[in-house]
């Protein structure tokens, strides 16, 4: 049972990193810079260094990653990087470019230099988070991640709200960490091994049939419990609404988006790889124990909880929180799917969802300065900011999933993939209830829309101010979902599926 | 060309959205439409009886094997022509919008352009996409252009509307998901036996799925595609949305959105799963099909709305259940399963949209926009036949019209409809013709109240304020309507030369059964 020493050839783990390196390197740099040279200039000042730097490592880290070797591994299953783990990194780097853009603006805070490089070591701790398939180093990423994520969510030392959040979001994810690291000791327990493909073999070695090792059964749960605290899949969605709600606006984007893509990625690759073996099935006359049942009750759970639950919300940032909580469980009908169009599905899904909800939160940040946060202040934001109003418009459709916008073919696809992988149409409930969930959701987002659209503008409100560069950013995130829901070629080639 | 109908419509949107002038986005709409509209006329001038263009057909998504596949056939030409006429009448009756007309006119424009779209799409992934996109302009034109009936509350004015809004797109959007499951499931097994999946509605047409399968696939798009068709008893989105819309919204809705669900119920529901109208092989309440369900629902829709139109008080209300009664027409020649049957049902399809467009013209934009009410006893003491005699005549001419006078076009469509049920279906015959009898009674009641009515010399506005005279832009739309009607009333060849051959092309095979009835 012990696991085999492991050697590491230290040239070829710096040779592989580097993308990861360059970003770490950027976020040392904009720490460093901000407590020497920038300490006495002005707050824009150090602004704007803090995003060129920062934006200026997450580049770098893109072209190294356009040049790196498609397939390569470390001993251990420490590192595997495949196209598929860099184009979730290139997703991921994306993402924190634009959350990057979006903090311009920024007034809640001056550790400017902090700030800036908790959100690009988070995004290293993703890079690391995807690129491997061994449980140790999983696991510590996923903690690395999560460190960052509570400081950013309590940020705003001024406001109370932010420090409930963050401790809300602490306490549940120490928790859900306790759950997640006791169901991958049964897992090291029950295969001697931490790396996803030789706990696969041994899990499938001498036959054990259904009904085998019920610790094999409570590994399941505690892992799908660890998991589904990360990704807010109801019912570990509790944290999700007022994270969103006390968090600054930029980092519950950040939470929102990029999160999701690294923690829904690293989800399927556990249970999909190292659970290959006990995966089961949920389909209507043929139901066998396995993870697939399990998640297939909570992404039913998340879709009936998080859409209805969203129908009552008065507030902008609890109603996409607990949208939030419903697409997640639209997304595990990709892990559930569990064959290679089910995971391409999952990262189309996951990336263009990340997409519209960085930009819904980006213009949720461009209002903050109104103190808007409550649905019914949006009256009139069509006559006011129209070009506002129109990103919202397409982050919110695409979010509903209305064509031509990317989370039309991302909801179509999805749901095909999932039914597709049972023969004689299985799931095909789980499929009713789910498209049945997502007329639900037009609801919510219509609302929305008709208090920016169609509610008359109070009396004498002037136009609104927004930072030309948040502006550019949003422009540019509403034409990327209006892009890829136009052409989903363009993303789905490269995620595996030709 | 005929692909420009779409792109010329959402080009039109953007460049009225743009323009910097009201008069400017009102005159590049009406190009937008007429562009439209001339170039299906083109088409229909240049085709040959039993043609299929394929406009375009480029791989889109090929790793799903979605197509991007445009063409016509004689059906979808037929309704492309009514798209084009009533988008242009309904801009001349939206001349009068004065209030964030440029982004009318976008959202009017990206609604016309999904309409042209789902006529066009051979792909059903296509067509979807297109069939959504109608939903959310839908919902906006009503919610913030919407006419506020004159009872409201004072303050409540704006969620009268907005509830009629929600309402419709929530339908709209309810049946479209019943629609997405059909087509997620289609999708799937299209691939299970060769790996090969397909949405190009011709091969889905000869998919052969089992019979199982189209048995619960069938009603359940039928279905999703038949609550926009304004079927029998999911019809409570129309009068309430009709009633609410801004009249050039109204003719759209009436006019062309639903046909597009009847539209699909044909090209979808009844095309991709014929055999969904089998048997069961059992018998339910004295049901022994799906066909017979959907019959009687047609028939409760025709009769129902036809005796709750006698008893409306609001004058477009009227109007808005005749639609459900005359949409209920196009589903029974739909389930009569003949040939002459089904060309009733799409040639109705098309006389409904001309003549309800021209019923909500009057009631939504010569009358209510002048007198400011829609109260049928608020109206009649009005007189309006001698205030406004061009609205008279127009109502009067639609009106006839309507109930099915010979040599208009709603005569040919309702008589080849019964034509067809009677031989299939003969004891629902009798009573839709009860209804066609009813559909008489509401019409002059509405006709006599709000024209004809004891003219009070207090109360007539035409002393103290005059109306404001017919303007041209509403002559115009008229006219063009009342040709359209008058046309295919007297030569309906001109229409049922496109619409046989494509019945009888290979694409129905499945539900001719062999040969019609």
């Amino acid at each position: 049972m012990n696991p085999m020493p492991v050697s590491v050839s230290y040239s070829e783990l710096l040779r592989l990193t580097w993308p990861e390196i360059a970003v770490t390197l950027a976020g040392i740099l904009i720490l460093a810079l901000d407590l020497t040279v920038l300490r006495r200039a002005s707050l824009a000042a150090r602004l704007r260094s803090g995003v060129a730097i920062a934006c200026a490592g997450c580049i770098a880290a893109l072209f190294l990653l356009g040049y790196s070797d498609a397939f390569a591994s470390l001993p251990g299953s420490m590192l595997v990087i495949t196209p598929l783990t860099h184009v979730v990194q290139m997703a991921l780097l994306a993402l924190a470019i634009f959350t990057l853009l979006l903090s311009f603006s920024i007034r809640f805070t001056s550790h400017i230099g902090e700030y800036f490089a908790l959100i690009l070591f988070a995004t290293v701790a993703m890079m690391f988070l995807v690129a491997t398939q061994n449980l140790l180093l999983i696991f510590v990423a996923l903690e690395f991640l999560s460190l960052s994520l509570y400081i950013l969510t309590g940020f705003d030392k001024h406001s109370r709200q932010s420090a409930e959040a963050a401790l809300k979001y602490f306490l549940f994810g120490g928790m859900s960490a306790g759950f997640l690291l006791f169901g991958m000791s049964l897992l090291y327990g029950l295969s001697g091994s931490i790396e996803l493909p030789k706990i696969a073999a041994a899990l499938s070695g001498p036959a054990p049939g259904p009904g085998y090792d019920p610790l094999l059964w409570v590994a399941i749960v505690m892992v799908a419990i660890g998991f589904g605290f990360k990704i807010a899949a109801a019912p570990f969605h509790l944290w999700a609404p007022d994270a969103y709600q006390g968090a600054p606006t930029v980092s519950a984007g950040f939470l929102a988006s990029s999160s999701k893509v690294a923690s829904f990625f690293i989800f399927a690759q556990v249970v999909a790889v190292a659970l290959a073996p006990v995966a089961g099935s949920g389909a209507a006359r043929a139901y066998t124990p396995g993870w697939v049942p399990t998640l297939i009750l909570i992404a039913a759970l998340s879709m009936v909880v998080g859409n209805l639950a969203a129908l009552a919300q008065t507030s902008l940032r609890r109603l996409l929180a607990y949208s939030a909580i419903g697409h997640a469980g639209y997304m595990l009908l990709g892990i559930i799917a569990h064959s290679p169009r089910g995971l391409s599905a999952l990262l189309y899904y996951v990336i263009t969802y990340a997409l519209a909800v960085v930009g819904a939160f980006g213009v949720l940040g461009a209002l903050e300065s109104e103190g808007i946060d409550r649905i019914a202040d949006l009256a009139g934001l069509s006559k006011r900011a129209p070009g506002l109003a129109l990103c919202l418009l397409i982050f919110l459709l695409s979010l509903a999933g209305i064509p031509p916008l990317s989370g039309f073919f991302a909801k179509f696809y999805i749901f095909s993939a999932a039914l597709e992988s049972e023969p004689h149409l299985g799931l095909l409930w789980l499929i009713l209830l789910a498209v049945a969930m997502s007329a639900v959701s037009l609801y919510y987002y219509l609302r929305v829309l008709k208090a920016a659209y169609v509610a008359p503008a109070p009396l004498d409100q002037p136009k609104l101010r927004i930072a030309p560069a948040t502006r550019l950013t949003l422009w540019i995130l509403a034409a990327l979902v209006v892009l890829v829901g136009c052409a989903p070629s363009l993303l789905l080639n490269s995620l595996g599926i030709r | 060309m005929l692909a420009w109908t779409i792109y010329a419509s959402f080009l039109g949107a953007l460049a009225a959205r743009l323009a910097p002038s009201k008069q400017l986005a009102r005159i590049l709409a009406l190009l937008t439409a007429l562009a439209g509209f001339a170039i299906s006329l083109t088409a229909l001038a240049h085709w040959q009886p039993g043609q299929f263009v394929t406009v375009a057909d480029i791989p889109w998504i090929p790793q799903l094997g979605i197509h991007y596949h445009l063409a016509a056939d004689g059906i979808s030409l037929t309704l492309l022509l009514l798209t084009g006429i009533a988008a242009t009448a309904g801009i001349l009756f939206s001349w009068n919008i004065n209030e964030r007309t440029q982004e009318f006119f976008a959202f009017y424009l990206v609604l016309i352009g999904g309409v042209y779209g789902v006529f066009l799409s051979f792909d059903l992934f296509l067509l979807f996409a297109f069939y959504e996109i109608a939903i959310i302009p839908k919902y906006f034109l009503i919610a913030i252009w919407g006419s506020v009936p004159r009872d409201a509350a004072p303050g409540k004015e704006g969620s009268q509307r907005e509830y009629a809004a929600m309402k419709l797109a929530l339908y709209s959007f309810a049946g479209s998901a019943l629609v997405l499951a059909g087509m997620v499931a289609a999708w799937v097994l299209s691939g299970s036996a060769t790996g090969v999946h397909t949405l190009s509605l011709d091969a889905l047409a000869h998919a052969n799925f089992s019979p199982h399968f189209q048995m619960w696939a069938f009603p359940m798009v039928f279905l999703g595609f038949a609550v926009l068709a304004g079927m029998w008893p999911f019809h409570t989105w129309a009068p309430t949305g009709h009633a609410a819309a801004p009249t050039a919204a109204s003719m759209l809705l009436a006019g062309v959105v639903m046909k597009l669900g009847a539209y699909g119920c044909l090209r979808v529901a009844m095309m991709l799963f014929p055999a969904g109208l089998n048997p069961w092989g059992f018998h339910v309440l004295g049901f022994s099909s799906w066909r017979d369900v959907i019959a009687v629902l047609a028939i409760i829709g025709i009769v129902y709305g036809a005796s709750v139109a006698l008893v409306q008080r609001d004058f477009k209300f009227v109007i808005g259940y005749s639609s459900v009664s005359h949409m209920g027409f196009v589903l029974l020649g739909l389930m009569t399963l003949t040939q002459i049957g089904l060309d009733g049902a799409v040639l109705q399809m098309f006389s409904h949209g001309i003549i309800a467009g021209l019923l909500f013209a009057v009631v939504g934009r010569m009358v209510y926009d002048r007198t400011h009410t829609r109260q049928l006893s608020e109206l009649k003491p009005m007189g309006l036949a001698h205030v406004i005699p061009f609205a008279a005549v127009t109502f009067i001419l639609a009106a006839m019209a309507s109930i099915g006078m010979p040599g208009f076009s709603g005569f040919v469509a309702e008589f080849q409809i019964l034509v067809g049920a009677w031989r299939t279906l003969p004891s629902m015959a009798v009573v839709a013709g009860i209804g066609i009898l009813v559909g008489i009674a509401f019409t002059w009641r509405a006709l006599t109240t709000v024209f004809f009515g004891e003219r009070a010399a207090h109360t007539a506005p035409g002393h103290d304020h005059p109306l404001p005279p017919i303007t041209l832009p509403e002559k115009l739309g008229s006219l063009l309507l009342l040709a359209a009607t008058l046309i295919v009333g007297l030569y309906p060849t001109i229409l049922t030369r496109l619409i046989l051959p494509s019945l009888n092309s290979p694409l129905f095979a499945g539900l001719r059964n062999g040969a019609w009835r």
